[in-house]
């Protein structure tokens, strides 16, 4: 894959109302890098990636693509370099698992059947699941459903992919299936922004970890650095907690 | 002759029941039908412009939408057909001539719509925000979102409320009779009372009823199988907590087996 591009977050504020979710946070994700952003519930690590492809849109800062704001481009066409996967799947549960893959395309990238089809089964083969593709989501279980999310985000060949706690849903058992997916995405390149609880994940895949705490990054390093001397006394108690 | 019999007589005539059927099923049926199902498809139109109009986030949308709605659905619906059929009568005159059908299917609709419009707008706030949230992460345009994404999911939940809906449509198209219908024109109710008139005896409008019952109560009992297959999924695919994990043959279903 060697679409990726570099991504950073430059002081990005937002709130809801009077709460102050995202408090002048900065990121930085090199090419074809992954970036795992951890911390305690609440603490607007959700918010900020949905700041990445604007369906939240920031009340200051900037986010660049590549050097470029987003907040140029048109939303529309921004999310459709930009892959997001989601904590409940959100398949679309009134198609079959071939055709929530093919819609976007055709509707969207505008392939013809023959060929979105072609590209969604390659996806479907890509992430082990072949043979569901004319299943409902609702009758597989909740890992090959976030396979599928996956398939289907990578489908239109995004630039950067985002992880909104990808495997929060899922029952232990099948957590290590969709890991290890996005664990080889990674290897291959994809720049990727993975919000995350699993520490082992963060820790042998990601380049970058930033650690989120009541709206800011606290602390941000390689994996090797924070999760074996973390600076900040809220990181460390953090790191107590979860590990 | 002793009251029990006139009594029967009056209601269960054969013979004159006999003279009906033939225009009540070549003439009555046809029209009720025309009437009923022309209007059900123009008021889920207007219905889903309606529910759109009723989320959207300008107020000058929201509001008209929410006048709309109180007035057709506050109006008896026998005022509404007259207001309409005669009000725009000499409007209508000009556009189609004096036939009365246009603006009878047009007041029938716009109640319809009413009701149609909140029905539709439940279904589409049913349908999980997280839903909308996925399609436009993936670079569909809301407008493209709703389309492809919610509307679909939304219009499977209300379905059984959409056949109750064509269930009370059967029945008010026999108000539309208030216009003024030629002989060819005339719906069941109306075949009905002109040969109770005629012959002042109940048995033809009897008869116009069990027409009425006869569309009216497999749709009911369609309903609630619809109801019940979206609640418990389908019989061969077992139990299940989503009611989305369903394929539906429904149009067929709801009204096309009745013809």
């Amino acid at each position: 894959m060697n679409t990726s591009v570099s991504l950073s977050l430059r002081d990005v504020h937002l709130a809801f109302g009077r709460h102050r979710v995202l408090r002048g946070v900065d990121l930085d994700v090199a090419r074809g890098g992954t970036a795992c952003v951890i911390g305690p519930s609440g603490s607007g690590k959700s918010t900020l990636l949905r700041t990445v492809n604007r369906l939240l849109e920031p009340d200051r800062g900037d986010v660049l693509l590549d050097g470029r704001s987003v907040l140029r481009d048109d939303p529309d066409a921004l999310r459709q370099r930009i892959g997001m996967v989601f904590q409940q799947f959100n398949l679309f549960p009134h198609m079959s698992v071939l055709r929530n893959i093919t819609l976007p395309l055709r509707r969207i990238r505008r392939l013809g059947e023959d060929e979105a089809v072609a590209r969604a089964r390659a996806e479907l083969d890509r992430v082990g699941l072949a043979a569901k593709a004319d299943a409902r989501p609702a009758h597989l279980s909740g890992g090959q459903q976030q396979r599928v999310a996956i398939a289907r985000a990578l489908a239109m060949q995004p630039q950067v992919m985002l992880f909104d706690e990808a495997t929060s849903a899922l029952d232990p058992e099948l957590v290590k299936g969709v890991l290890a997916l996005m664990a080889e995405l990674s290897a291959q390149g994809m720049t990727m922004v993975v919000v995350t609880h699993e520490m082992g994940f963060a820790r042998q895949v990601a380049d970058t970890v930033a650690f989120m705490d009541a709206g800011v990054v606290l602390e941000a390093g390689d994996p090797q650095s924070l999760f074996e001397s973390p600076q900040h006394p809220r990181l460390r108690r953090f790191l107590s907690q979860v590990l | 002759m002793d009251p029990l019999r006139t009594l029967w007589e009056t209601f269960f005539d054969w013979e004159s029941m006999r003279e009906a059927l033939p225009e009540m099923l070549t003439v009555g049926l046809p029209n009720t039908l025309i009437l009923a199902v022309t209007a059900a498809l123009l008021g889920s139109a207007l219905g889903i412009l309606l529910a759109v109009a009723g989320i959207s986030r300008t107020r000058w949308l929201r509001w008209p939408a929410r006048v709309w709605t109180d007035v057709f659905r506050g109006l008896p619906a026998a005022a509404t057909i007259l207001l309409i059929g005669v009000g725009l009568a000499p409007l209508g005159m000009q556009v189609w001539g004096p036939n009365p059908y246009p603006l009878g299917i047009l007041a029938l609709s716009l109640i319809a719509s009413a009701y149609l419009g909140e029905i539709f707008r439940s279904g589409i706030q049913s349908v999980e925000a997280t839903q909308l949230e996925a399609a436009r992460a993936l670079g569909f345009s809301w407008r493209e979102a709703m389309r492809r994404v919610i509307i679909p999911q939304g219009i499977r939940r209300i379905l059984p409320a959409w056949v109750n809906q064509l269930i009370a449509l059967i029945k008010d198209s026999s108000l539309v009779y208030f216009l003024g219908l030629l002989a060819s024109q005339r719906e069941l109710f109306r075949i009905g009372q002109d040969y109770a008139a005629n012959t002042g005896n109940q048995s033809a409008l009897l008869l116009a009823g069990l027409f009425y019952l006869a569309l009216t109560v497999p749709l009911t009992h369609a309903v609630n199988w619809i109801d019940k297959r979206l609640r418990h999924g389908r019989p061969e695919a077992g139990p299940t907590d989503d009611p989305d994990d369903l394929d539906l043959a429904l149009p067929g279903a709801a009204g096309g087996n009745q013809r």
